[in-house]
């Protein structure tokens, strides 16, 4: 593949200003980072240090003020909305927070939806999301509704639908934000595997626990990376972490700041 | 996405909110259906005032007083009376007039052992009115000229009215009040077609003598019936009958005359054209009533779109190109109104069953295309703003809509 001597993201100066004159606030102030495929990363950072902004961006949700963003070599800031609604689909598996299903339609439905979006014949839609559901591990559940589904199922089957196209990338916002520790160890553990297989993995989020899983850090405060470095981890039971959450430790010596 | 999985998926949505969408199905439903109904009982109307055209024959003339145009148009002279119709009798002036019916007519309160109805025309003639309307007697015999003649206190009952006061019961030989007096039913009247808006069985036929002296009171007549020897020859009657009111009434100004003539025809004509008005008028309150229903549509899909603003955001994150949203709930409203449209014309079919004043509706399949016609055209045009709206939310406003 071509794009492989590219990073998945670079960003350079990254900008985002909301309202203007007196009440302009800075969300972003300068923000650069650039994400190499099969990266694991984290981004954390307490509300209001502009990582939903970051997230945001690198998802082509929103457009920066000023600065680049190359996502698989490409500027983005030029596409318009067509444009920025195929590299959503294409390149860009989301996990939002919870409730992020359509609702009343089934599970393989809703997975099945980029891949409709992306113009795909039904058979092979149906065949596709039926195995990014296996890869979840809900393989059985594909005929269910939403609501007939845990929060960590339900959370799993919006990995599967992100990953289904195969994107480039997968962007992961407070996936567990909602999730009690098992689900979130589900999630996470989906999540891993994701990564463990390559594909490159951003997670948003301020829980330090779920940062761990990832393999490199950053950290976002007033709108500035102050942290940008790889995890260590101890080797065993890196699954486990949601569940027993022992690891406080490694983290404190990975972010010394 | 493919047009059977958009209407798939819209169909699902509408199921999803049974009751707010029923309720807007209602809303194109009752206005499809008026349409279509209105406009069947507007060609039924219109049908009958054919039929009673052929009916009728084209062979009678109806003289009545002008209306009075200013105050100095006003003709006492143009009062018709008993010495016109025995002028307009004279053979020599009126060769091709074959009979002369003078008539008085008015609603009148007629009851029958505590049963009581206004029969909506309670007419006093002679016998030859009857042949002159092609009404006939279809039991008992009608009055006579010597019963015209004696002021015989007889009564012919057109079958309406003799339903209502008689219900089972055989009218004829009875005694019947009309006003103060008594009237004895001499006959039944066969039924006849409807006519426009009035039910042309609701009526009784006396001897003009008699309802006058009884009922009416010795005022102006309010026609003088005129038939002629034969249909080809109504035009010759017309110009005698015009020819002896002119000399009997002194008409010097053929501009400003106290009476009109109107062949049978041109009544009908008159009457059709009135239907066709009044079918106009009701099409245009039922097609108001289907711009309501059209609203309710904008309206509802607000609501859908506001309320499945999240979910608009998530399509728009994974994707979902502004067209196609915009086509989803686009759809979604023409299956909503269509449904409608559908109902709409189920019930407009099973409400044609009905007979709606005196009228058998006559469902032109021409106004069921329209109206389904419409009724897409009506789920496309209401249903644009609230899609356009969905379709334009930017992705991360809908995101964060809570």
């Amino acid at each position: 593949m071509s794009t492989l001597e590219h990073p998945v993201i670079e960003v350079r100066d990254l900008v985002k200003t909301y309202g203007d004159g007196e009440t302009q606030i800075k969300a972003l102030a300068g923000v650069d980072l650039a994400v190499h495929r099969g990266e694991y990363l984290a981004i954390m950072g307490v509300s209001g240090s502009g990582k939903t902004t970051l997230m945001n961006i690198l998802g082509c949700l929103d457009v920066q003020t000023s600065g680049r963003y190359l996502l698989d070599g490409v500027d983005v800031s030029t596409f318009d909305d067509r444009q920025l609604a195929r590299v959503r689909n294409r390149r860009i598996g989301f996990v939002f927070q919870m409730f992020s299903l359509i609702p009343r339609t089934s599970v393989l439905a809703n997975v099945e939806l980029p891949l409709a979006y992306a113009g795909m014949k039904a058979a092979d839609r149906r065949r596709r999301a039926r195995a990014a559901l296996t890869t979840v591990g809900l393989g059985d559940r594909a005929d269910h509704e939403p609501n007939q589904l845990s929060g960590g199922q339900q959370q799993r089957v919006a990995v599967a639908r992100a990953l289904v196209t195969a994107p480039t990338l997968i962007l992961a916002d407070e996936p567990t934000g909602n999730l009690d520790s098992t689900s979130s160890a589900e999630v996470l553990e989906v999540l891993d595997h994701l990564n463990r297989i390559g594909r490159t993995v951003v997670l948003i989020t301020h829980d330090h626990r779920v940062a761990q899983h990832a393999h490199r850090l950053i950290e976002l405060v007033d709108g500035r990376v102050v942290t940008d470095e790889p995890i260590r981890r101890s080797p065993a039971g890196e699954s486990y972490d949601g569940r027993h959450r022992p690891r406080t430790g490694p983290s404190s010596e990975a972010v010394p700041a | 996405m493919t047009t059977i999985e958009a209407i798939r998926l819209a169909i699902r949505a509408v199921v999803a909110n049974k009751l707010r969408s029923g309720l807007t199905v209602l809303g194109i439903l009752i206005g499809v259906a008026a349409v279509i109904l209105l406009v069947a009982v507007g060609n039924g109307s219109a049908k009958a005032v054919q039929q009673n055209i052929e009916q009728l024959g084209s062979d009678t003339l109806t003289i009545s007083t002008a209306t009075a145009r200013g105050a100095g148009a006003r003709v006492q002279s143009g009062a018709l009376t008993m010495d016109l119709v025995d002028a307009l009798t004279n053979r020599e002036a009126t060769p091709d007039v074959k009979s002369v019916s003078p008539v008085v007519t008015g609603a009148q309160g007629v009851s029958f052992e505590g049963t009581a109805h206004t029969v909506s025309q309670f007419i006093g003639t002679t016998p030859s009115y009857l042949e002159a309307v092609n009404d006939t007697v279809a039991r008992g015999a009608s009055f006579t000229d010597d019963d015209v003649r004696s002021h015989h206190r007889v009564v012919v009952l057109g079958a309406g009215a003799a339903a209502r006061l008689f219900r089972d019961a055989d009218p004829i030989g009875k005694q019947v009040t009309v006003g103060v007096a008594r009237f004895t039913v001499v006959g039944l009247l066969g039924q006849k077609g409807g006519l426009t808006f009035a039910d042309p069985n609701d009526v009784a036929i006396a001897p003009i003598t008699a309802a006058q002296e009884a009922v009416s009171g010795y005022g102006p007549l309010n026609q003088i019936l005129v038939q002629a020897v034969a249909a080809d020859r109504v035009g010759a009657a017309r110009s005698q009958a015009q020819a002896v009111l002119n000399e009997k009434l002194h008409v010097t100004n053929a501009a400003n005359q106290p009476f009109q003539i109107l062949s049978q025809s041109q009544l009908l004509t008159a009457r059709s054209d009135t239907a066709r008005t009044f079918t106009v008028f009701l099409g245009a309150v039922a097609a108001l009533s289907l711009l309501v229903g059209g609203i309710g549509i904008t309206n509802i899909m607000m609501v859908t779109v506001t309320e499945r603003t999240r979910e608009i955001g998530i399509r728009k994150a994974l994707g979902a190109p502004k067209r196609t949203l915009l086509t989803q709930f686009l759809t979604e409203a023409t299956v909503l109104s269509l449904i409608g449209g559908l109902l709409g014309v189920v019930a407009a079919i099973v409400g044609s069953q009905f007979t709606i004043l005196g009228i058998h509706p006559e469902i032109l399949p021409s106004s069921i295309a329209l109206a389904l016609g419409v009724s897409v055209a009506i789920g496309l045009f209401f249903g644009s703003y609230p899609a356009s709206r969905a379709a334009g939310l930017r992705p991360i406003d809908a995101l964060r809509y809570e």
